[in-house]
């Protein structure tokens, strides 16, 4: 029952493009006596039901936001904890330390290594299964459904204490398949080629789930008339894959995309929870560094300067991609 | 919708059954690792090659565990913040939802750029200062501290106003044209209404708010304000606690996973479906 609610909740968005607009046209047109006497009553309404939100958005979002940016311009450290005012205005110091920092750039390095591997496996692994769970299954859909979305709702403090098992070069899962065939395991998360790799694989198979999600609701809205004409004309699974469900899932791969490259370029908790950002250094993260120099060095100021570096390179990356896959669309 | 159709996907199943069920046992493996481990003797944990099915089945990490945690606590705390999160966003969410979808207002538009760019802003870009803020505001070691920052989300607005734009003009119009206030309205058609999408909502929040690591990690300090992965996480990294306790470690990722795993396979619809919905914009 909830489900055909939310498909109509969907379709409704969809088909009316910009659906607000759309509404309020109408609906002014349609009843102007009581309406325009409303209107009134309508804004302050609106205003008292945005009231709590815009409340908390703006106490712990927007000042947290700019406040970062100020603190990134000062030396603050762990005394302006209790007396932030008095921190030392230094300019651009933080900054241009930062770019002669080589433990900030290696770690830059490594999250873009973490997201050039780690978002095309997630978005074509999420989208194989999906396109497989829409094609050929139907009884036990939901059942692998909630296999593949399971380590997503799984804590990730779980998930380490179990990929560290899992990983262990000695007794660990996969050094066990390794022995079975007569090899030993190399040391996983102790090895500065293998953890950054490793560390991939576990986010992966954490976040392929909300990819998949994503991808099976874009493929449900594919009209099946659609689908049918193809093979009528004569067109084969892989042609109907490449011509047919990869172009209309379009907008679903884009958004898809764009929030794992998001999320994947803020990774902290997978490098935090296993390596600490070790072996020497080759699975620090941005995040991780800056939450490192922030709550553990307490260098504030330095660490507001990485967060902003970190922020103005996913906008910047987040703006690219929508031009460029918008842009094939048309 | 002729039988040359009906057919293809047949005999295309098996190929996609062995795929799927391939994956899905590599997907769940490391789930039926804990889950066994957990029960196994300290032999069979560090037995190599790993033994999976246990033997003798033991209940000792649990109680090791439950000795040297005090997992109720924990427990407790999560369950309190994870409710309290979880209610904040679904009245302040939907308020402000109704507002974007249902009420014309100047400035509507503003605040739901405001809402789409929140959907954008990644939490570590707020962490250093709401440290501060709440260290300043003396509510490190709170519920408040720990709820607050979460007390209503962008997602819960953007979600909660999709939902509420397919509810029919003419049926608000109708109660207004009755003299009901915009608040009656609210509570009393509006939000019965969109139950299917609070249902979805709660779910969502619950298990983001259990879940959340870094904040509650950054606002305790004191173990009795500890959520469950923050008292984990930090027994896992406690070198005079934890050495040699694999078997307890299993024990206690089992009791902070199962809870969670239970929920969602009852309730997956839900949020599978607002995850999707979000993603329809």
């Amino acid at each position: 029952m909830s489900t055909t609610t939310g498909a109509a909740a969907v379709a409704a968005e969809s088909e009316g493009a910009p659906g607000s607009s759309n509404s309020l046209g109408a609906g002014s047109r349609r009843a102007k006596g009581p309406k325009r006497r409303s209107m009134g009553v309508q804004n302050a309404a609106g205003w008292l039901f945005s009231t709590p939100f815009l409340v908390l958005f703006t106490v712990f979002m927007a000042f947290p936001i700019v406040a970062t940016l100020l603190m990134s311009f000062t030396d603050f450290g762990i005394r302006n904890v209790t007396d932030p005012l008095s921190a030392n205005f230094i300019g651009f110091e933080n900054y241009t330390k930062l770019f002669s920092d080589e433990k900030f750039l290696k770690s830059l390095f490594n999250t873009a290594y973490f997201v050039v591997v780690g978002v095309p496996l997630t978005i074509v692994l999420g989208l194989g299964v999906a396109v497989l769970l829409n094609n050929g299954i139907d009884r036990a859909r939901t059942f692998f459904r909630i296999g593949f979305y399971a380590p997503v709702v799984t804590s990730i403090v779980a998930v380490a204490v179990v990929w560290r098992f899992v990983l262990d070069p000695t007794d660990g899962l996969i050094a066990g398949l390794f022995s079975e065939v007569g090899l030993t395991a190399p040391d996983f998360l102790g090895n500065e080629k293998l953890a950054m790799p490793s560390l991939i694989a576990m986010a992966v198979w954490r976040n392929l789930g909300t990819v998949m999600v994503l991808f099976i609701a874009g493929l449900q809205a594919i009209p099946t008339e659609v689908r049918e004409a193809a093979k009528l004309d004569g067109a084969g699974t892989w042609q109907e894959l490449r011509l047919i469900t990869v172009p209309l899932l379009r907008p679903t791969l884009l958004y898809a995309t764009i929030i794992t490259t998001i999320g994947y370029l803020n990774v902290f908790e997978e490098p935090f929870v296993m390596t600490q950002g070790g072996p020497s250094d080759s699975t620090l993260t941005v995040s991780l560094d800056m939450y490192r120099e922030g709550f553990n060095f307490f260098h504030m100021g330095y660490a507001s300067a990485m967060a902003y570096v970190l922020f103005v390179v996913i906008m910047g990356i987040t703006v690219l991609q929508l031009r460029l896959l918008k842009d094939n669309t048309k | 919708m002729s039988t040359v159709q009906m057919k293809q996907p047949r005999t295309k199943k098996p190929l996609v059954h062995v795929l799927l069920s391939a994956g899905l046992l590599v997907m769940s493996a490391p789930f039926l690792w804990m889950a066994l481990s957990a029960f196994k003797t300290d032999k069979e944990l560090s037995a190599s090659p790993p033994v999976w099915l246990p033997s003798e089945w033991t209940l000792s990490h649990f109680t090791q565990l439950l000795d040297k945690l005090d997992m109720p606590l924990y427990f407790m705390n999560s369950v309190i913040v994870a409710v309290l999160v979880t209610v904040s966003n679904l009245v302040f969410c939907s308020m402000l939802g109704y507002a974007l979808a249902k009420l014309k207002f100047v400035g509507r538009n503003k605040i739901f750029a405001l809402v789409l760019g929140a959907l954008m802003v990644p939490g570590n870009l707020m962490l250093l200062p709401l440290f501060v803020l709440m260290s300043k505001l003396h509510l490190i070691d709170s519920y408040a501290g720990l709820v607050l920052p979460f007390a209503a989300g962008a997602f819960g607005v953007f979600l909660m106003r999709q939902f509420m734009q397919s509810i029919p003009d003419e049926l608000l119009e109708a109660a207004r044209m009755d003299g009901a206030r915009e608040w009656y309205i609210f509570w009393r058609i509006v939000m019965p209404l969109v139950k299917p999408a609070l249902a979805t909502l709660s779910i969502i929040t619950f298990l983001g708010s259990w879940n959340n690591f870094v904040w509650p990690l950054i606002a305790t300090n004191s173990p009795d304000k500890y959520t469950l992965p923050v008292a984990l996480a930090t027994f896992a990294t406690d070198p005079n606690q934890s050495a040699g306790s694999n078997g307890m470690l299993m024990a206690g990722s089992l009791l902070v996973v199962l809870p969670v795993l239970l929920v969602f396979a009852v309730l997956q619809r839900h949020f599978t479906q607002g995850i999707a919905t979000a993603g329809m914009k």
